[in-house]
């Protein structure tokens, strides 16, 4: 790969990260256990979408083959899209959509932190933007764990159950590849490795507070990066994507 | 022609454009003209989101827009810049003040506690300091939800970022 697909590549899967998470988050909308819980995570939905818009227009523009933030959201395959599977993973009951976005906003804080003295300015300056956004989601995300994992017996029993169910899907998010290597030499991209200790400091902290045991590791899974999805992404798509296929271009 | 108090002129034309969600205060009462580049050929009006996901700012380009051609004005640009990124430092005394009125509680400042979800937020109805934070999340992104223990109403808090 050349320098520009290699960045071409690190952007998309940045922008990949948001955008399907923000996808995940819109389906709460009208569904969430609390109408202040709409809002919130309508809300945080929001704020992903546009992350993603900022980082798939700029991917377009180094790929330079005239796709725009809308061709490369509606118009790709899964075998093409690099999110983290974690991402992708259904909602299923509001202690799993808190476990990922638990796991993800306090991964997302340290990337996008390290990331803000890129050497690359525009990805730095996204990255400065977004951060102020993802200290709230964080906050938010954390306080449910708190609340689920030190509440009643069914909330605690719900919150274990999700965290242990994503737990093999948090390796992934540290995961260092031939790309990475080659951004984190070039002074653009960050050594995600070595978040690890980080993100293990304080999720563990925050887990023992909510008096929920942190999962053995056992099982994990692994392979956006390569375009291998789980099923579940295929169906996310056809309903994200389906206006614009249906209708190529269509506008209001 | 431009003039040499150009800059000045159209930043008090640009008082006129309300932020389409919260319509006491201008975009300039917000912070979101960074600047205008007056004096070339073309006249450039800079502005910068609030929030990344914000979907007020494309009404807020068109309002700007309509405005100026309003007073006359065609050769133009309105470009968005997000570095340094908007922080609720920029909102003018005077913009802070209208929030207040309107029942939002202003941004506390920064290099407080704010950041961290300690800051203490006064009841913009009766002044109270004895409230609760309902949810991080208000009616917008930037906005979270408070109620006050003494008058019992709920209001919006406009959060530091
Ligand atoms: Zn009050």
């Amino acid at each position: 790969m050349t320098d520009k697909d290699m960045l071409f590549d690190y952007l998309l899967r940045l922008g990949d990260n948001s955008l399907i998470l923000g996808q995940r988050l819109a389906e709460w909308t009208g569904h969430t256990p609390m109408l202040e819980e709409d809002l919130a995570l309508t809300n945080v939905g929001l704020d992903l979408i546009g992350q993603a818009r900022m980082l798939l227009t700029y991917a377009g523009e180094v790929e330079g083959k005239g796709r725009d933030e809308d061709r490369l959201a509606f118009h790709r395959d899964t075998a093409e899209w690099r999110n983290l599977l974690l991402l992708e993973q259904p909602n299923g009951d509001f202690a799993k959509t808190m476990a990922r976005q638990f796991f993800f906003d306090h991964f997302q804080y340290l990337q996008f932190e390290a990331l803000s003295t890129s050497s690359d300015e525009r990805l730095a300056g996204i990255a400065a933007k977004s951060l102020k956004e993802i200290a709230y989601h964080r906050r938010h995300s954390t306080d449910w764990i708190l609340r689920l994992g030190d509440g009643t017996a069914e909330s605690h029993e719900k919150m274990q159950t999700a965290i242990d169910e994503l737990w093999g899907f948090v390796p992934e998010m540290f995961e260092m590849d031939a790309t990475d290597e080659a951004l984190l030499d070039a002074g653009i991209g960050i050594d995600v490795a070595r978040l690890r200790p980080a993100w293990d400091a304080a999720v563990n902290a925050i887990l023992a507070e909510a008096t929920l045991a942190r999962p053995e590791d056992s099982w994990s899974v692994r392979g956006s990066r390569e375009g291998k999805h789980s099923e579940h992404l295929g169906y996310l798509l056809a309903e994200m994507q389906f206006l614009q296929r249906a209708y190529p271009d269509a506008k209001w | 022609m431009v003039t040499v108090h150009a800059a000045d002129e159209i930043l008090e034309i640009l008082d006129l454009v309300k932020d389409p969600e919260i319509p006491v205060v201008s975009v300039r009462d917000m912070g979101i003209i960074r600047r205008v580049e007056a004096g070339g050929d073309r006249l450039k009006i800079v502005i910068t989101p609030t929030y990344s996901g914000c979907p007020a700012m494309e009404v807020i380009e068109r309002d700007i827009a309509a405005i100026l051609k309003l007073h006359g004005l065609s050769d133009f640009d309105v470009e968005t810049e997000i570095s340094p990124a908007w922080t609720t430092d920029w909102i003018t005394e005077e913009g802070r003040q209208k929030l207040h009125e309107y029942g939002i509680a202003p941004p506390a400042n920064r290099g407080k506690a704010a950041l961290m979800g300690q800051e203490a937020v006064a009841c913009p109805q009766c002044g109270s300091s004895d409230t609760v934070l309902v949810s991080e999340f208000g009616s917008t992104a930037c906005k979270a939800l408070y109620k006050c223990r003494d008058c019992l109403e709920p209001f919006d808090y406009f959060k530091c970022v």
